[in-house]
């Protein structure tokens, strides 16, 4: 068992566990942010994808302890104190960007990350970005019309990705 | 449809039905707030693996148990045997029967014995965390002896086949026959006869949520069971046949459940062993699915082989259809076979064809047990008959879309009845739809007109581009009910209860919407329960494109039921005629004037209170439930033109547009069809061109990561041209029809055919699905070669 501590959406978190324990599972069971999903533990469908250290990364292929002294963001971050939706989940849910929603919190993290380097994507730009996240429900369309319609907005999305 | 007679002036709250309502479903889903099985935090609650079959036959010799019982951390580890004291049976029963009887097709709820498919479930480690629960797995030793496989379903019946379980004699599970009027005649006297054979294969259902299990123990001996399925209510009347358990002690509830797509339709294994094991154990069991799992163990479809022959008079109209079909069934049968019959029924689609005869075989073969995948059955349908259309079109230097249109049933001609019957008995009856409309409408909206001049100015380009359309038909809203219930509480807080079952598509939101309108309130603040068997008593669940329609019928009338009751408990209580009060946003006003009582109000009344006076002539309670009765099938229609490039040295295929129109009468939420007609086309996309659920010889699965199966994902397809009519659905009170299904079912017909158009030069027949590159490529060499004498063939 190893201890290790964390910074996980601006709280510090620590805790104990075994070395073979992935991020995604420490994430969902021991800290109890089960936004974090897992899809296929096999690095492809992105539902896991989390922000680490500013970078996006699967959350089932990265071990908990590899995480120690790092700046985690998920899911369960994106939304203000009180409540009010994140504008690109605001426009999730104005374009019907999810339907299940099972893919959805690995969308959010990939896209905030794409915003954060590239405020105002081309649709190219959109789908290259969550090739590596896989949603069966919607067929992607409603999902990049979402991102495209809070870039490029002025005072929009960008500044507070 | 009659509206609520009181309602008359212009106060009345905005209608919501029709309207891009936003989703009720979304906060908690966008946030990380929803609540998927593996979600579900229990006390003490301990984690399953399954031990499963690495073989796709084999006879069991010997189990040991020792070196996983002995790991630190691990509880249990059982087989059948183990849990037998729990269980009335080992062996499944057939789910979604009224029956629900075993048969010598219905898989075992752990195999013990012998094991027909890679994947099948042996052992159960029960142990303090997964992690453990896997590890104990892989020290479970198990000696087999191989036992020959049957792999191909088309050498299934061969002479001297061997058969996929030793307790059967043949692997012929079922054999059928369909058909009508004088097919030899038709064949006899046709100008022209032409004959193709086709596959299409078998992919998995892949809902980005696995399956998953959670059984909790509690005092007086009930058993509460979470489980990621379409069929909450199947999976209670099936575990109270199977388990030593009261009907009345066991509750079964769908937590947010991340998509169904079929395979979530059916009873489990594991959802028996779970229960089984948990009141063996008396402890709180979770067993959640992982990928390989599901390659291995979750149902998958499509697997047929269609040997056809359609014959035409000289315009290319249609005089008859004959053939045979195998079905393969995999190792074993979850369900009444359902598929192969829908396919054979459904592949006359929207078309009038005067005679037609399929003999059909269902064949059992060591793989994963078939059952449905989004479509079921229809898909493979579509494919056969719009493959064989544009094989008489070419042929006969028709034009695709013309064929069609001389065949498809005119719109004067509905409500039109098939000369075939549903596996009730029943006949079938489109009940409405404009499909000769539909198609001129996409054709014109896609440019088809124009197409041949622009595929000539490509070829000239060295680029090789094509189109092709297809047509489905999918009956949907199947009965016999859905139930829906309309309460308001005491603070004026409204709630509908459903055995509708909610995967993802939104139908909370569009059952909202509907009770919305008779309540004369917004949806937003409205409660669904949808899948929870202590709160709705009798119920089907999430199936064949039928939840809108069922669940949404009743909701509305139970609404409308509850709307007339509290006009009449105000009339009674503010001493107003009934017909001055109307509702308004949570009250019962009179129209003019100030008088007003909240619904809320209303329901505290009806509720009673002892000792005070009860409104007279009024049950009581603020509630009311409907189930909405009905045999009849609504048919939406889909009419789908892909355009493609396609390069033949590397064999790609590139989708470049796609025009879809969808018809599923009314729709209660345009966002939520429209999600639902994209999301199918993307799986049909998947169905036409990636996905492939490869096994070799020895039915060993060949594709058990995504890397090897491909999804298709945000870069393959282009943005979808969608055109929606509403074709009202007369037999139902909101005139709507499924949509879950549409959007699939013509889709990998019509890529196939601007596939095949696109190597028109080449002469390539495509007969099959999915066509990867690679077979694209051997398709094209072949044609190349076999041209090469007459140096270029190209017009
Ligand atoms: S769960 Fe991590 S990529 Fe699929
Ligand atoms: S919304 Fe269901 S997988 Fe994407």
């Amino acid at each position: 068992m190893q201890e290790i501590t964390l910074l996980v959406n601006n709280r510090p978190y620590s805790g104990t566990v075994e070395a073979r324990t992935t991020l995604a599972d420490f994430l969902r069971h021991s800290l109890g942010l089960k936004g974090t999903h897992l899809g296929c533990e096999h690095g492809v469908c992105g539902a896991c994808t989390v922000i680490v250290d500013g970078a996006s990364v699967r959350g089932c292929l990265m071990l908990a302890v590899q995480a120690e002294g790092a700046i985690v963001e998920t899911v369960e971050g994106l939304a203000a104190e009180d409540g009010t939706l994140h504008l690109l989940q605001e426009a999730f849910s104005r374009e019907h960007g999810l339907q299940c929603g099972f893919c959805t919190p690995g969308m959010l993290m990939t896209l905030i990350e794409l915003l954060r380097e590239t405020p105002s994507p081309t649709e190219m730009e959109v789908r290259e970005a969550i090739s590596g996240n896989l949603c069966r429900c919607t067929g992607y369309q409603s999902i990049v019309r979402a991102v495209l319609s809070v870039t490029g907005r002025p005072g929009g999305a960008p500044g507070d990705l | 449809m009659a509206e609520n007679g009181t309602r008359a002036s212009g106060r009345n709250h905005a209608k919501s039905v029709g309207q891009r309502v936003t989703r009720i479903e979304d906060g908690p889903l966008l946030t990380g707030h929803g609540e998927f099985l593996d979600d579900i935090v229990l006390p003490d609650l301990l984690h399953c693996a399954f031990v499963r079959s690495p073989l796709a036959h084999a006879r069991v010799d010997s189990i040991d148990l020792e070196a996983a019982r002995a790991l630190p951390g691990v509880h249990a580890v059982l087989t059948l045997e183990d849990l037998m004291p729990k269980l009335r049976s080992g062996r499944m029963p057939l789910g979604a029967s009224p029956v629900g009887g075993q048969n010598k097709s219905t898989p075992f709820v752990l195999s013990g014995k012998e094991v027909a498919y890679v994947g099948e479930p042996m052992v159960l480690v029960v142990a303090g965390s997964r992690y453990i629960a896997e590890d104990a797995a892989a020290l479970v030793n198990i000696a087999f002896s191989s036992l020959p496989v049957v792999s191909d379903a088309r050498k299934a019946l061969a002479a001297g086949a061997p058969v996929c379980r030793t307790e059967l004699d043949s692997n012929l599970m079922s054999n059928f026959q369909v058909g009508y009027g004088d097919v030899d005649e038709a064949f006899a006297s046709a100008a022209h006869v032409f004959e193709d054979e086709l596959w299409q294969h078998r992919g998995c259902g892949h809902s980005m949520e696995g399956r998953g299990v959670v059984a909790e123990v509690r005092p007086g001996g009930e058993l509460c069971i979470w489980s990621s399925t379409q069929m909450p209510h199947d999976v209670y009347y099936m575990l109270a046949g199977m388990l030593r358990i009261e009907q009345e002690k066991l509750r079964v509830i769908t937590p947010d459940v991340g998509g169904g797509f079929g395979p979530k339709y059916c009873f489990y294994p594991e959802e028996a062993a779970l229960p089984a094991a948990a009141l063996l154990l008396r402890r709180n069991l979770k067993w959640v699915e992982d990928r390989r799992e599901t390659f291995i163990s979750s149902i998958q479809e499509r697997d047929q082989y269609w040997s056809m022959q359609i014959a035409v008079d000289a315009e290319g109209t249609l005089l008859g259809l004959r053939g045979s079909m195998i079905h393969d069934q995999g190792a074993y049968a979850p369900k009444p076979i359902n598929l192969p019959y829908n396919s054979v029924t459904a592949v006359t689609g929207p078309y009038i064809l005067p005679a037609y005869r399929m003999d059909v075989d269902v064949v059992h073969t060591n793989k994963v047990p078939v059952s449905s995948v989004r479509g079921a059955g229809y898909p493979q349908a579509a494919f056969t008959m719009e493959r064989m259309l544009d094989l008489v079109a070419v042929k006969l230097g028709i034009d695709r879309a013309d064929i069609r249109r001389r065949n498809l049933i005119p719109a004067d001609k509905m409500p039109y009845t098939k000369k075939l019957q549903a596996r009730s008995g029943a006949s079938l009856v489109y009940d409405s739809g404009d499909y000769p409309a539909a198609q001129a409408q996409v054709i014109a909206a896609a440019g088809w007109p124009d197409f041949p001049e622009r595929q000539k100015k490509a070829l000239e380009e060295g680029r090789y581009i094509g189109i092709g359309l297809a047509n489905a038909v999918k009956g949907t809203g199947r009965g016999p009910f859905e139930s829906g219930a309309v309460r308001i509480s005491q603070d004026g807080k409204v709630s509908i209860f459903t055995g509708a079952t909610a995967m993802g598509q939104g139908i909370a939101t569009a059952l909202a919407q509907i009770c919305a309108d008779e309540l004369e309130i917004g949806p937003e603040g409205i409660s669904v329960t949808a899948g929870d068997t202590a709160r709705t008593e009798i119920g089907l669940g999430g199936f064949a494109s039928r939840q809108m329609v069922t669940a949404g019928s009743s909701v509305k009338l139970a609404a409308k039921a509850v709307a007339e009751k509290a006009i009449k408990a105000a009339s009674k209580i503010l001493s107003v005629p009934e017909s001055d009060l109307e509702l308004d946003d949570g009250y019962v006003r009179k129209k003019t004037g100030n008088q007003s009582i909240s619904l809320g109000e209303l329901a505290r009344v009806l509720r009673g209170a002892p000792g005070y006076a009860f409104p007279e002539g009024l049950e009581p309670g603020l509630e009311a439930t409907i189930r909405w009765r009905t045999d009849a099938l609504s048919y939406a229609n889909a009419c789908h033109v892909a355009e493609v490039e396609v390069d033949p040295d590397l064999g790609q295929v590139t989708i470049t547009r796609y025009v879809a129109l969808n018809d599923s009468g009314r729709m209660i939420n345009p966002m939520i069809v429209e999600g639902q007609v994209q999301g199918g086309i993307v799986h049909g996309i998947g169905n036409a061109l990636y996905e492939f659920m490869g096994y070799d010889d020895e039915a060993q699965p060949l594709t058990t990561t995504f890397q090897e199966y491909l999804m298709v994902t945000a870069t393959e397809v282009p943005n979808l041209e969608t055109i929606y009519c509403e074709t009202l659905a007369p037999g139902n009170p909101i005139g709507a029809k499924g949509v879950g299904e549409t959007g699939t079912i013509p889709a990998a017909a019509a890529i196939i055919s601007a596939v095949e158009n696109a190597l028109a030069p080449f002469g390539v027949r495509i007969s099959q699905t999915p066509v990867s590159p690679e077979t694209l490529f051997k398709l094209i060499n072949t044609a190349r070669q076999a041209s090469q004498p007459h140096s270029d063939s190209q017009s």
